[in-house]
C-alpha cells in the first residue's frame, strides 16, 4: 500500500517534470505544537513555510519529490518521542522539522540520532541541541537560549540596565535562561540582586513582580515563555513597574506574543530576535505571500527557520544527487546557506546555524504604521558574535 | 459509596469464580496471547507497547474503581512515579530492565502503601479528592527533584538487556518482553478479582455496613486492594519507561489520572476485559488523531459525555449484556 | 495587636519588610477574590443539585470569552458585558442542565464529575481550535485604569474593583440562599424534592436555574479576569482543579464555607509566595489532605 503510493507519487512527478534526472522522493515531517501555547508562532504557520519553500525551491522541476506530513506534539516529550519514531519507522520521513519546546526536541534529537536520519530544529531554545546533547543528525536554525541572552542582556547591560532581578519559571527551561543570561550580564560587567521562581505554568505573577519591584533592580529580566511571559509583561504594566522606570527584559519573546499583548501594553520591551517580517524588501516579499496563504498573521522566525532549513536541505538533496543522511549533514555543513530570510550564513560543525541575530524595540502604539508594525530594529548583532563560540558548547563533534 | 456497575449481570459474582477460570474466560485470554504473538508481524511494535501499557494501567485502575468501588483520581502519581525511578534505575545505576521494571514497581507499591493508608479513610468523592491532593503533591516533588529533570523529565534511558543476555533494543524482541510482563499482569488481577478476596471486596463496593456487620475489616481490603492496584500501575508505567527510553511530567499529571479514567469509562468498568479495550481505543485514537490538534480532546471530551449519558457500561458492557454472559 | 506586633518582627528578622508583607497580603486578597467567586458557584451546585461541576473551569473561560466577543464584535463595553455575559453563559449552562445533567440525578455523583469533565474538554477544545493558544488581549475599562500609591504598594484601581466586586457578589448569594425564602425553597427542594413538588413549587425548574445561576457566577468570574489575565481556552483549565480544592477544604456545598475559604486560601497562597515561591502552586492541596484527614467534612462542611 503504501509503496505503491510511492511508486505512483513518483510516477506523477516524473511525468510532470519530464526531466530526465533520476528522481528523489523525500518526506518531510512538520513536528510542532497545533493547540497548545505555541500554536501560533509554530503550528500550520510552520506547514505553510515548508509548503511555500518546496514550491520557492522548484523542487518538481528539479525532479525531487516532496511529501510534506504533519503532526501535533502538544510540547510533551514522550509524545513527541512516540511520532517521531512512529514517522521514522513507519511512515518513511526523511527529516523532522521545526519541533519548538526543548524538551520536545531533545526527544527528537534522540530518536534521529538512533535512527540515523535529519532533524531542522528551528522552535526550539535549548542551547543543549548544539552543546552537551550536540548529535550529528542535528542542525539547529533559529535562535538559542544562549543567542537570546547573549542579545538581550548584553545590549540592556550597555544601556545602563547595570542591577538585574529574575523572574524566572520553575522549570529546565527558565532555569538555562536564567544561568544563559547571568553569565552575559556578570561579564557585561553588571550584577544579578536577586530572582524568584515562579511556578510553571502561572497565572498571576503580581506577587513575584512586586518583589522585584522592591529589590531596587533597574531591569527585570524574564526568564519565561509563552502564556507566562504574556502574563508577566500584563502585569509589570497594570502594576506600574514599567512607568515606576524599571525596564522589563523579555528572554523569549516572539512576534505573536507582543500581537497577543497589544501595543499598549508591550510598548518599550526590548528583544532578540534572528528575523523580523520588515526587516528588508525580500522578507517583505515573503511574509507577505505567507500572510495571503495562511490567516493573515505575519511569520514569526520560527516559521521563517522552518523555510530556510527546508530550502537548504532540498539544496543539499540536490547536490548529493540522493537523500543519504550522513551525506546530507556533510552537504549542509559544507555548503554555504543563503536564504531571502535569513541572508548568508553558514552551518556550524556542531549543527549550529550561524546568522546575525536582531535587537528589537516594541514600538508605543502611536510609532505604529499599522497592523503587525511592532518591532524598531535597535542593533544588529553580527553572526560571528550572536552565537556561543564552538569551543564553548562542550559538543562532541567540535573536538 | 456505590458505583453503579451497569447491568446486574456484571456485579453478580461468577458463581464458579474461585475454582479457576470460566471457560469462556480463557477462551478470550487464549485468543489475546495468540493475538499477542502474532501482532508484531502485523502491526507497528511501539504502537502495540504502548497500547499494553496503558491496558495494564487501565486494568490495575479498573481493579480499584470497578472491583474495589473507590474511585481514584490521583493514578498518575503511581503511572508516573514508577516510571521515573524505573528510568534512573535504568540510566543512572545502570540496572537490567527486568531489574528497572522491578524497582520501579516497588516503588509504586511503596507510594501506594502511604497515600492508600491516608486515603481509604474516606469515601466517595472525598476519597477522589484525596488521592488527587496527594498526586498533585507527587508531580510538584517530580517539578522540583533534581534526578526527575524538571520539564525534560529522564530522556535517553537505555533499553538494555534482559538478564544480562538478550539484548532488548530492536523493537520485536523487547515487543515480546512487554507482551510477557503486561500479560502476567493481566492474570493476576484476574485472579484477585476472581478469588475470595475479591468477593469480599464486592461485597463492601455493594454494601459496606453489612459487610463490616458480616466481620469483615473493611479498611484492611480497601487498603489491599489500594496498593495492589497502585502496584500494577507502577508496573504498566515502569515498563513504559523502558519502552520509551523516557520519563516524563505527563504521566504524573492530574490529566493523566483523568485518562484512565476515560478508558476504564469506555472499556466498561468492572468488567474483566473492558479497560482494556477502552485504553487499546483511547491511544489508536491519540495516534492516529494527532495530526488534527485539538480536535482528539474534543473526541474524548464527546466520549465522555456519550458514555456518561448513553452508555454506562461501556463497550465491554454492552458486548457482555448480548452474549449473556461476564466479559 | 501585640500579635501583630510579633508577627512583624518576626518577619523582618526572615529578612522581609512589613511593607512588602502588606503588599503581598493584599494580592492574596485579589486571588481570593477570584477562588471565593468560583467556589461560590460550585458550592451552590453542589449544594442544590449534588452535582460536581468539572466544566466551571471552561465556563469561566466562557465567560472571558463572551465579554471578548460582545466588546470586539459587538462592541458591548466592559461595563454592560458584566451584566450580560452571565446572563448569556447562564443560559448555555440552563442548556447543558435541561440536555444532559438532568439525566444523571438519579446515580452517583460520580457520573456528574465525568460528564462534566468531558464537557470541559469539549468546551475548552472548540475554542482553541477557533481562537488559538496565545491569548486575546483585553484593555482595563479606563474608569479604572491608573492606580493608588498606599505607601506599602501601587495597588491598580481595577485590581481594588475585583476585591469589592467579589465581595458584594458573594455577600449578595449567601445573603439570597441563606436568609430569602426562594433560598428557602432552594434548600427546601434539595432536603425533599417530592415534598417541596408537592407544594406546588416547580422543583426542576429551581434546580435548573440553580445550576445557570451557579454557572452565570463562573462567567462573572471570567469577566472580572478578562483585563488582568489573558483571555486564553486553557485559563479555566488548570485553576478549576484549585478551586475544587477550595471547595473541599471549605466544606462541600457549604456557601459561606467556600467564601471565607476562598478569601483565606489566596492569603495563605500570597503568604508562601513570599517565603517559598516554588511551593505556591501546591500548597492549597497540602492543605486540603490536611484538612480532610483531620476534618473529614471541610472546615465549615456538616458531617454527613
Amino acid at each position: 500500500m503504501k509503496i505503491s503510493n510511492l511508486v505512483l507519487t513518483a510516477l506523477a512527478a516524473t511525468l510532470m517534470a519530464g526531466t530526465a534526472m533520476a528522481d528523489t522522493a523525500v518526506k518531510l515531517g512538520v513536528l510542532n505544537d497545533r493547540s497548545g501555547i505555541y500554536a501560533d508562532l509554530a503550528g500550520e504557520g510552520s506547514v505553510i513555510a515548508a509548503q511555500m519553500a518546496v514550491e520557492d525551491f522548484k523542487a518538481a522541476e528539479k525532479g525531487i519529490t516532496v511529501e510534506i506530513i504533519s503532526a501535533d506534539h502538544q510540547n510533551k516529550p514522550d509524545v513527541a518521542s512516540t511520532i517521531a519514531r512512529q514517522w521514522y519507522d513507519q511512515e518513511g520521513v526523511d527529516v523532522i522539522l521545526d519541533v519548538p519546546t526543548s524538551s520536545a526536541a531533545l526527544a527528537v534529537n534522540d530518536v534521529t540520532r538512533e535512527k540515523n536520519k535529519v532533524f531542522i530544529n528551528s522552535g526550539a531554545a535549548s542551547s543543549d541541541l548544539t552543546g552537551s546533547k550536540c548529535s550529528p543528525n542535528t542542525v539547529h536554525w533559529t535562535y538559542d537560549t544562549w543567542a537570546l541572552a547573549n542579545g538581550t542582556g548584553s545590549a540592556m547591560v550597555q544601556t545602563g540596565g547595570k542591577k538585574w532581578f529574575f523572574l524566572t519559571a520553575d522549570y529546565a527551561f527558565g532555569h538555562a535562561l536564567e544561568r544563559d543570561t547571568t553569565a552575559v550580564v556578570e561579564a557585561a560587567g553588571g550584577e544579578v540582586v536577586g530572582s524568584v521562581r515562579h511556578p510553571f505554568p502561572g497565572t498571576d505573577f503580581s506577587s513575584f513582580l512586586l518583589q522585584a519591584q522592591s529589590s531596587g533592580a533597574e531591569v527585570i529580566g524574564l526568564a519565561n515563555a509563552g502564556g507566562d511571559t504574556i502574563n508577566s509583561i500584563k502585569q509589570a504594566a497594570e502594576f506600574g513597574i514599567t512607568q515606576g522606570g524599571q525596564a522589563l527584559a523579555g528572554l523569549l519573546v516572539f512576534l505573536t506574543d507582543v500581537h497577543a499583548l497589544g501595543l499598549q501594553t508591550a510598548q518599550g520591551l526590548v528583544l532578540t530576535e534572528s528575523f523580523y517580517w520588515d526587516l528588508n524588501d525580500q522578507t517583505r516579499e515573503w511574509s507577505k505571500r505567507f500572510a495571503e496563504k495562511g490567516d493573515g498573521d505575519m511569520p514569526t522566525m520560527v516559521q521563517a527557520g522552518v523555510y530556510a532549513g527546508v530550502l537548504h536541505y532540498l539544496k543539499a538533496v540536490e547536490a548529493t544527487g540522493g537523500k543519504d543522511p550522513t551525506a546530507i549533514m556533510a552537504k549542509m555543513k559544507e555548503m554555504p546557506t543563503d536564504d531571502p530570510l535569513f541572508g548568508k550564513g553558514s552551518v556550524r560543525v556542531d549543527g549550529r546555524k550561524i546568522h546575525d541575530m536582531y535587537l528589537f524595540k516594541v514600538k508605543a502604539p502611536d510609532q505604529s504604521k499599522g497592523a503587525w508594525d511592532y518591532y524598531e530594529l535597535v542593533s544588529t548583532i553580527p553572526a560571528d558574535k550572536a552565537f556561543r563560540p564552538l569551543a564553548d558548547g562542550g559538543c562532541e563533534l567540535a573536538k | 459509596m456505590a458505583v453503579e456497575t451497569g447491568s446486574p449481570a456484571i456485579a453478580e459474582p461468577v458463581s464458579h469464580a474461585a475454582n479457576g477460570m470460566a471457560r469462556h474466560h480463557l477462551y478470550i485470554f487464549a485468543a489475546l496471547l495468540a493475538f499477542g504473538l502474532v501482532a508484531p508481524f502485523v502491526l507497528y511494535p511501539v504502537f502495540l507497547m504502548k497500547v499494553m501499557c496503558f491496558a495494564l494501567f487501565a486494568c490495575a485502575f479498573n481493579l480499584l474503581l470497578g472491583y474495589g468501588g473507590l474511585l481514584s483520581f490521583g493514578h498518575a502519581a503511581f503511572f508516573g512515579s514508577a516510571s521515573y525511578v524505573s528510568a534512573h534505575a535504568a540510566k543512572v545505576w545502570g540496572l537490567t530492565p527486568e531489574l528497572a521494571v522491578l524497582t520501579g514497581t516497588i516503588a509504586g507499591a511503596l507510594l501506594g502503601l502511604a497515600i492508600g493508608a491516608l486515603a481509604i479513610r474516606r469515601q466517595g468523592i472525598y476519597f477522589a479528592m484525596v488521592t488527587l491532593a496527594f498526586a498533585q503533591m507527587v508531580f510538584f516533588f517530580s517539578l522540583q527533584a533534581p534526578f526527575t529533570g524538571g520539564e525534560d523529565g529522564i530522556q535517553a534511558v537505555p533499553r538494555g538487556s534482559l538478564l544480562g543476555l538478550v539484548d532488548l533494543s530492536p523493537d520485536r524482541t523487547l515487543y515480546y518482553f512487554v507482551l510477557a510482563v503486561v500479560f502476567l499482569g493481566l492474570l493476576l488481577i484476574y485472579r484477585i478479582i476472581h478469588s475470595p478476596f475479591g468477593q469480599v471486596l464486592k461485597a463492601i463496593r455493594e454494601n459496606e455496613p453489612r459487610a463490616v456487620s458480616l466481620g469483615y475489616r473493611v479498611n484492611r481490603y480497601k487498603l489491599a486492594v489500594f496498593v495492589m492496584s497502585a502496584t500494577l500501575a507502577g508496573l504498566a508505567g515502569a515498563t513504559k519507561a523502558i519502552v520509551f527510553q523516557l520519563a516524563s511530567l505527563t504521566d504524573v499529571y492530574w490529566t493523566m489520572s483523568g485518562e484512565v479514567v476515560l478508558m476504564t469509562l469506555l472499556g466498561g468498568m468492572g468488567t474483566v476485559f473492558g479497560p482494556l479495550v477502552g485504553a487499546a481505543v483511547i491511544v489508536t485514537m491519540q495516534n492516529y488523531l494527532a495530526t488534527f490538534g485539538a480536535w482528539v480532546t474534543i473526541i474524548q471530551g464527546c466520549i465522555f459525555v456519550l458514555g456518561v449519558l448513553l452508555f454506562r457500561e461501556g463497550i465491554v458492557g454492552v458486548l457482555s449484556k448480548w452474549v449473556k454472559k461476564p466479559l | 495587636m501585640s500579635d501583630r506586633l510579633q508577627g512583624t518582627v518576626m518577619f523582618e528578622l526572615l529578612g522581609i519588610p512589613p511593607q512588602a508583607l502588606f503588599g503581598q497580603l493584599l494580592l492574596g486578597l485579589i486571588n481570593g477574590s477570584f477562588y471565593a467567586l468560583l467556589s461560590l458557584g460550585l458550592a451552590v451546585i453542589f449544594g442544590l443539585l449534588n452535582i460536581i461541576n468539572f466544566a466551571h473551569g471552561a465556563q469561566y473561560m466562557m465567560g472571558a470569552f463572551v465579554a471578548w466577543m460582545l466588546l470586539n464584535y459587538v462592541g458591548v463595553s466592559y461595563w454592560w458585558a458584566l451584566l450580560l455575559v452571565p446572563l448569556v453563559v447562564g443560559v448555555f449552562g440552563v442548556v447543558i442542565e435541561r440536555l444532559m445533567i438532568s439525566r444523571l440525578y438519579h446515580l452517583d455523583h460520580l457520573y456528574g464529575l465525568l460528564l462534566t469533565f468531558g464537557l470541559a474538554l469539549i468546551i475548552q477544545g472548540l475554542f482553541r481550535n477557533q481562537y488559538g493558544i496565545s491569548g486575546l488581549p483585553y484593555q482595563i475599562p479606563s474608569q479604572l485604569a491608573g492606580g493608588q500609591n498606599l505607601g506599602f504598594m501601587f495597588l491598580p484601581n481595577y485590581r481594588g474593583w475585583v476585591i469589592f466586586a467579589s465581595l458584594v457578589v458573594c455577600l449578595s448569594t449567601w445573603f439570597i440562599i441563606e436568609k430569602t425564602r426562594l433560598g428557602a425553597y432552594l434548600r427546601a427542594a434539595t432536603e425533599n424534592p417530592t415534598l417541596v413538588g408537592a407544594f406546588g413549587i416547580n422543583v426542576p425548574r429551581l434546580i435548573t436555574l440553580t445550576y445557570g445561576f451557579g454557572v452565570a457566577l463562573a462567567a462573572l468570574a471570567g469577566v472580572l479576569a478578562a483585563p488582568i489575565y489573558s483571555v486564553n481556552p486553557n485559563m479555566g483549565a488548570d485553576l478549576i482543579i484549585v478551586v475544587f480544592a477550595v471547595v473541599v477544604i471549605g466544606g462541600m456545598g457549604s456557601i459561606l464555607g467556600s467564601i471565607i475559604t476562598g478569601f483565606g486560601l489566596g492569603l495563605v497562597e500570597g503568604l508562601t509566595r513570599v517565603f517559598y515561591p516554588e511551593g505556591s502552586a501546591v500548597v492549597i492541596f497540602v492543605i486540603m489532605a490536611i484538612v480532610l484527614l483531620i476534618k473529614p467534612a471541610g472546615l465549615f462542611g456538616r458531617p454527613a
